[in-house]
């Protein structure tokens, strides 16, 4: 079971509360997560990645396990302790702004 | 006994604003969405309590909101708006070619007619139409091929933000997009023309009477004469009799003829509301007095509204989509400041008081109302 933690807005959006827990097919990756993600809640499509070409939203992050994984190609295997459950795959609006 | 329903959009959420037809005592729900910017909320003509909210966000894109119960409670429906096709080019401020990319919805219009029907202009300027309750979208890409590769952003960006369903022939509609001009159909968005002809755009185009690239804020019509336009363009307050095919500037006595809002009377197709902005560069009222003008001879002579607007020390401004009116009798005048103020009129704008006065940045309003 994969954790996810979603920012404030999007619990709000999915009526969710501020982790949930999917069913992921190994190797997960942040594709797959969120695969699984917008199956569960469609409410999320187009809010996390573009819904046609499927890349990150330029203000949205993805840290696990201390580390910034946003820049990694989406397809790389996430780290053990988030594939496991043991650490949560955190999707983070970036600070911008005043 | 009536009631109206005054749907406001704001930086940070959306509110719905519920009164008998007093109109003195406002019952306020709200923010939905918060945190949002909603640029528009709009109810079907055809089922009043069918609302359509276009609700957006730099970080998160843009999510559309349906109620079925007036704004009580809201589900997320489609939210892919793909251009058909290859989506080509339009003109940068630099004068380059730079590819259509879509941003967000300005404006949601319900079909007048069709109870599944919503019509929904965007950022960058494209018509998108659902039949099936805002589930999936469309685009009527006749539309962007009316030298859409001259149409460039204006500061706010390269927005659709005018809809205009014509109330006599369901299948002809306006719309209007800053800064590309106004457009028509005849045949149910399939193809367009440009109907910019009698608009003067000096020193804002090479050629002042182009035939695309004005920089159009806002067109209003009242239902009984689907033929009359009336347009607030960045600078000059403009009509037509002629659906559009030519204009001519009504912008007389006015202090100042830029702004972004314009509205027409609900009893009277004569009688305009406008709010005058001094200039361009400075997006406030002139000599921070807040004033609504009303012209009850479709233009050319103004008369200054002010019994109840603050007139003095007063910086706001009124967004292209901030006023509205209901249709009781007297006919009932409300618009929205960026200072967060929502103020109503129940004489035709005789006089004006505040709703609200404490509400994030206006950004959108609009009337129901409601037997």
């Amino acid at each position: 079971m994969i954790r996810v933690v979603l920012p404030l807005q999007l619990c709000n959006l999915a009526n969710v509360s501020r982790e949930v827990e999917l069913q992921v097919e190994v190797p997960a990756t942040i594709s797959t997560v969120l695969d699984a993600l917008e199956v569960s809640y469609p409410a999320l499509r187009g809010t996390i990645r573009d819904q046609v070409i499927l890349q990150r939203r330029p203000f949205i992050r993805f840290f696990a396990c201390g580390e910034d994984l946003s820049l990694d190609p989406p397809t790389n295997p996430l780290p053990e302790e988030v594939a496991s459950g043991k650490e949560p795959l955190r999707v983070v609006g970036a600070m911008a702004g005043g | 006994m009536s009631k109206v329903r005054v749907l406001v959009g704001t930086r940070k959420g959306a509110f719905v604003l519920t009164s008998d037809a007093r109109r003195e005592g406002w019952e306020i729900s709200g923010p939905h969405f918060a945190g949002w910017e909603i640029y528009h909320l709009k109810g079907s003509p055809v089922n009043p309590d069918r609302l359509y909210a276009s609700q957006t966000s730099g970080w998160f894109g843009q999510v559309i909101q349906r109620s079925n119960d007036g704004g009580k409670t809201w589900e997320p429906v489609g939210n892919k708006f793909v251009y058909e096709g290859s989506p080509g080019t339009h003109q940068w401020y630099d004068g380059s070619q730079r590819p259509w990319e879509f941003k967000r919805v300005w404006k949601l219009e319900p079909s007048l007619v069709e109870p599944e029907t919503v019509y929904a202009g965007v950022e960058d300027a494209a018509l998108f139409r659902s039949s099936d309750g805002g589930q999936t979208w469309q685009e009527l890409a006749g539309l962007r091929s009316v030298k859409g590769n001259l149409w460039a952003p204006g500061a706010g960006g390269m927005c659709l933000h005018t809809i205009i369903q014509d109330t006599d022939n369901p299948k002809r509609f306006y719309t209007a997009i800053s800064a590309a001009g106004a457009f028509r159909t005849d045949d149910g968005g399939q193809t367009w023309q440009a109907v910019n002809r009698g608009l003067k755009s000096d020193y804002e185009l090479a050629d002042p009477d182009a035939e695309v690239g004005h920089c159009v804020h806002s067109i209003a019509m009242h239902p009984s004469r689907p033929d009359v336009l009336f347009m607030q363009k960045h600078w000059d307050v403009m009509r037509t009799d002629d659906a559009g095919e030519s204009w001519h500037e009504i912008s007389g006595n006015l202090p100042t003829d830029f702004g972004y809002t314009i509205a027409v009377h609900s009893h009277e197709p004569e009688t305009i509301y406008i709010v005058p902005i001094k200039s361009d560069s400075e997006h406030f009222p002139p000599d921070g007095m807040l004033r609504v003008y009303r012209s009850r001879t479709g233009g050319n002579d103004w008369e200054a509204l002010t019994k109840g607007l603050p007139q003095s020390n007063c910086y706001v401004n009124v967004f292209r989509s901030a006023m509205a009116v209901d249709t009781l009798d007297p006919c009932g005048v409300y618009f929205g400041t960026t200072g967060g103020q929502v103020y109503g009129s129940t004489d035709s704008g005789d006089s004006w008081a505040p709703i609200v006065r404490d509400f994030p940045p206006v950004l959108s309003v609009e009337v129901q109302t409601l037997s």
